[in-house]
């Protein structure tokens, strides 16, 4: 099977390409990319005139709520909402129910994600026994089962001792520890970032400090242990700074932020009228804050743009704003908001972004894509820079409804997203 | 700025008022104080309206005090409270609202224990929301009766300087204080441990010091909060007895304050805690006023938001 | 909802009005035998001026101070709705109780006899008077209730479209009495 993608403009950090360059396709896999390209005998052309033609889109944090919430999201409308959104990979986190902190349940993610295939799915295992932050899990047999990563996301390790064996064993698979850093003995009956606005509001605070700890302790543990460490939903400009200082000591510490901490400030919860969509963890935090993460995106600090996609049902997120869930949805939003917040107006590069979407996440957790090299799987993400949409949650793939960004029009959304050089199809 | 201006349906907070809107209502107030001394102590002005009044939190003083302000303008009033109400069976608040709305009242009072409830009820019925209380953040008709206090003894606000002590983070009293004061002119300073006091609570345009002395001197009106004493499971003070040391107000501190000075609290008191018996009954206090004119400011809100009715948004 | 309206003519001048308000002093006190123990009542807002002209006119004639109470009747409408913004609300004063005293109610113009229905309830909340009067300026007609003055300055014809405008030197910065015809809602 050969497809011809032709005529678009490429952006593939992975080769340091960004120019107008056709990519052939053979049998899923990146036959050659260059100018001027013949599809061959019984090639299929794609048209790509005017859109940006990228190696296929990641995202390195997401729910997908199976097994166990499927009123939430399943693998299938979370692969559906992937693609929809532009992105050919996601990784998910194991506090699911039960948690994925054993072998079996990594089969049956891996196992359901290849019967849907909308988008690959690489699992992320827990660290410890049901996540409860005691005793490892078996992370050698979860590697074997499909694991890319380990994480207790959704809570993070408290314990410090944990965090040393867990850096120190992933060792032994070379997959990073990624941590959720918030330390729970601070703020903890917050319910948004605490600040001008927590005071204003008369609701608990979130303290910055709370995560700036996590961050301090885990990347000192690092220094004792070597391995990689990951800082999922990095929201502080303390912790940016941190994890830029300890890059630059050369420890193997990455990053990933989020779009709507790049683009919403505590003001939010303000401003909506106590909407349960602007609570989330990490809260939405201050403007400066917010302007120190749009610097890690400019100076190469940041890694990784992550959604957190969280799924809630809608019955679970309209109740009084201090018992609502943490979370909102954020797979078929991501692309667009960076492309109009981001993009358009200077703040970065379609280059940068691209790095940010594909090749950066791609290489913080290792797997394979973020680049269309000869040889390469085909995953391939065509998206418009000037194409209009306004976000509208009924029309979601996505069983969840919970976003901020209700409304938003945005200039910029994928067109189609191919897996194996297949185009993605949405029934 | 006369009551044609008055177009909301809801009091929601202090937030959303501008000091003409503050102006009207203290006005308005001032009209409803004489209704309360005279022989009969009703007026027909609400006959036939019906008055929720949703209590999801134990008070008697603010729920007693809008009662009697619905049973002086003649409104129906209906009390729920927490134990009484499907809350407590696990209904969701939605749900709840849904079923007040089906009974078509024309206001509900709400309290709650969750800052933004009074906000999320609002957008789902048709009746006009008064908040009675959300959590820390806001309890709107206090700062009123607060504020037409102090304007009946100090005559306007320009210029005043107002202190307010105690537990500056867990009080919904003092947000709202702070909001209606600095709209309408005054200098308010908030004191109290550094362990009680919101971040960044200078944003909010107000002075915050952490001695007593300090947020006394040369002041015209002290305002003084009710400790809670389970605080100090929470590590937010050590004991009563250094708290009273620290913040408790005495006669002999009050001194420092201008001669006029005028003593407030919202109520309950907790005495020897935050406040000397002898000082709390003393002739500064106007603690008692305060619970007077509080049925007057709530007659006024509850008359000025019977007029006008909207469509549910 | 604003009626366009056009000035049409003018019923009493000052001097008119001065002489009427004296006429009606005189009535009054032929009616009412014991002047010590008149209130006149004024209704806010127009009504008030008239209490305090009459009571003027008392004095020069009697040499008796009848006392003069305000009156606001806004919490006793029966037109207080939904859909409108509501009236602002004065205060109500009485210079002493009104128990065992004769009431006389002053307002500018007797139209439906809604405002006196209004201001006699609001006056038996406050005590029980011996008896209420009911003194106008202007009688314009068109009652929807049982209501009859005991003392009319002038009765006047109107239209349902006309509207009588008294105004006072106090409240208006002049004394006149205007009739003025609504054209077009």
């Amino acid at each position: 099977m050969r497809l011809l993608i032709r005529g678009g403009h490429l952006i593939d950090p992975g080769q340091e390409l960004d120019e107008r360059l056709d990519v052939l396709i053979v049998d899923g896999r990146v036959e050659r990319v260059g100018k001027d390209l013949k599809p061959g005998r019984h090639g299929e052309v794609l048209d790509a005139d005017g859109l940006i033609v990228a190696p296929g889109l990641i995202d390195i944090h997401v729910h997908l709520r199976e097994p166990g919430q499927e009123y939430k999201e399943s693998i299938e409308t979370g692969t559906r909402s992937a693609a929809a959104g532009g992105f050919t990979a996601v990784a998910c986190m194991p506090n699911t129910t039960p948690p994925n902190d054993n072998r079996s349940v990594t089969e049956h993610i891996v196992k359901e994600a290849a019967r849907h295939g909308y988008a690959r799915v690489y699992p992320i295992g827990a660290i410890s026994v049901g996540q409860k932050g005691e005793q490892l899990a078996e992370i050698g047999d979860m590697v074997g089962g499909g694991v890319v990563a380990i994480s207790d996301d959704g809570f993070p390790v408290m314990s410090p001792e944990l965090m040393r064996r867990a850096l120190l064993y992933a060792q032994h698979f070379d997959i990073p520890v990624i941590q959720h850093a918030e330390d729970l003995g601070l703020g903890a009956d917050g319910v948004m970032h605490e600040g001008e606005w927590s005071t204003r509001l008369g609701l608990p605070g979130l303290p910055g400090a709370a995560e700036d700890l996590m961050v301090a302790r885990d990347l000192r543990l690092l220094e004792e242990t070597g391995g990689r460490y990951h800082v999922a939903h990095l929201s502080t400009a303390r912790s940016l700074e941190m994890v830029r200082e300890a890059k630059s000591r050369g420890l193997a510490v990455t990053c990933e932020v989020t779009p709507h901490h790049l683009l919403l400030t505590d003001r939010e919860v303000f401003e909506s009228g106590f909407s349960t969509h602007t609570k989330m963890k990490p809260p939405l935090r201050s403007e400066a804050d917010r302007e120190a993460l749009l610097g890690g995106l400019e100076d190469g600090t940041v890694d990784a743009i992550a959604s957190d996609h969280a799924p809630h049902h809608v019955d679970e997120k309209d109740v009084e704003f201090s018992s609502a869930p943490f979370g909102i949805v954020g797979l078929e939003t991501t692309l667009g908001l960076c492309l109009d917040r981001l993009v358009r107006p200077g703040r970065i590069s379609p280059y940068r972004l691209v790095e940010l979407l594909s090749t950066g996440p791609a290489r913080a957790l290792g797997v394979p894509g973020g680049r269309l090299a000869p040889g390469d799987p085909a995953d391939v993400t065509l998206f418009d820079t000037k194409r209009q949409q306004t976000v509208n949650p009924t029309r979601f793939q996505s069983k969840g409804r919970n976003t901020p960004f209700a409304g938003w029009k945005l200039r910029g959304r994928p067109v189609a997203t191919l897996v194996d050089g297949r185009r993605v199809e949405l029934r | 700025m006369n009551a044609t201006s008055w177009v909301r349906r809801d009091l929601l907070g202090i937030a959303d008022l501008s000091a003409a809107e503050i102006e009207l209502i203290l006005d308005t107030a001032e009209s409803f104080r004489e209704v309360s001394e005279r022989p009969i102590k009703k007026v027909p002005t609400l006959r036939g309206r019906t008055v929720l009044n949703l209590f999801f939190e134990a008070s008697t003083r603010t729920r007693s005090s809008f009662e009697i302000a619905e049973k002086r303008l003649s409104a129906d009033s209906v009390n729920f409270s927490a134990s009484t109400s499907g809350l407590k069976k696990g209904e969701s608040l939605i749900d709840t609202a849904l079923n007040l709305q089906a009974m078509s009242p024309d206001l509900i009072v709400i309290r709650h224990a969750h800052p933004g409830v009074p906000h999320m009820l609002a957008e789902r019925v048709e009746a006009g929301v008064i908040n009675a209380g959300d959590g820390a953040h806001e309890h709107p008709t206090q700062a009123l009766l607060d504020a037409f206090t102090i304007r009946q003894h100090k005559g306007g606000f320009e210029g005043l300087k107002v202190s307010i002590i105690g537990d500056i983070e867990h009080s919904r009293v003092v947000r709202s204080n702070i909001l209606l004061l600095t709209k309408m002119g005054a200098e308010v300073t908030v004191a109290g441990p550094r362990t009680m006091m919101p971040v960044d609570v200078e944003s909010l345009g107000v002075r915050a010091v952490y001695s007593l002395e300090e947020a006394l001197r040369g002041t015209d009106v002290v305002m003084m909060l009710r400790v809670q004493l389970e605080r100090q499971a929470k590590m937010n003070f050590p004991s009563v007895r250094e708290y009273f040391e620290l913040f408790g107000l005495t006669r002999a501190r009050l001194k420092a304050a201008k001669r006029d000075v005028i003593l407030m609290h919202p109520g309950p008191m907790n005495r020897g805690v935050e406040i000397a018996s002898d000082v709390a009954e003393g002739k500064y206090s106007v603690i008692l006023e305060q619970v007077a004119n509080g049925v007057a400011v709530r007659m006024a809100v509850l008359y000025l938001l019977s007029g006008v009715h909207q469509e549910v948004g | 909802m604003t009626a366009e309206i056009q000035r049409k003519r003018k019923i009493l001048d000052s001097k008119q009005l001065s002489r009427v308000i004296r006429r009606m002093a005189v009535e009054l006190l032929e009616k009412e035998s014991e002047a010590k123990d008149l209130m006149l009542v004024g209704i806010r807002t127009r009504g008030v001026p008239l209490a305090e002209a009459l009571a003027a006119e008392i004095l020069r004639m009697e040499e008796v101070e009848v006392p003069v109470g305000v009156l606001d009747i806004t919490l006793y409408r029966d037109d207080l709705s939904t859909i409108a913004p509501q009236p602002v609300v004065k205060e109500t004063h009485f210079p002493t109780t009104l128990s065992d005293r004769a009431l006389v109610l002053c307002d500018d113009v007797l139209y439906t006899g809604r405002t006196i229905r209004a201001a006699m309830d609001a006056l038996i909340d406050f005590g029980r008077p011996r008896a209420i009067r009911l003194a106008v300026l202007v009688d314009r007609g068109h009652r929807e209730l049982p209501i009859h003055a005991d003392v009319v300055g002038r009765t006047i014809e109107t239209r349902e479209n006309e509207v009588i405008d008294v105004h006072f030197a106090e409240t208006d910065g002049e004394n006149e009495v205007l009739l003025l015809e609504k054209l077009g809602e």
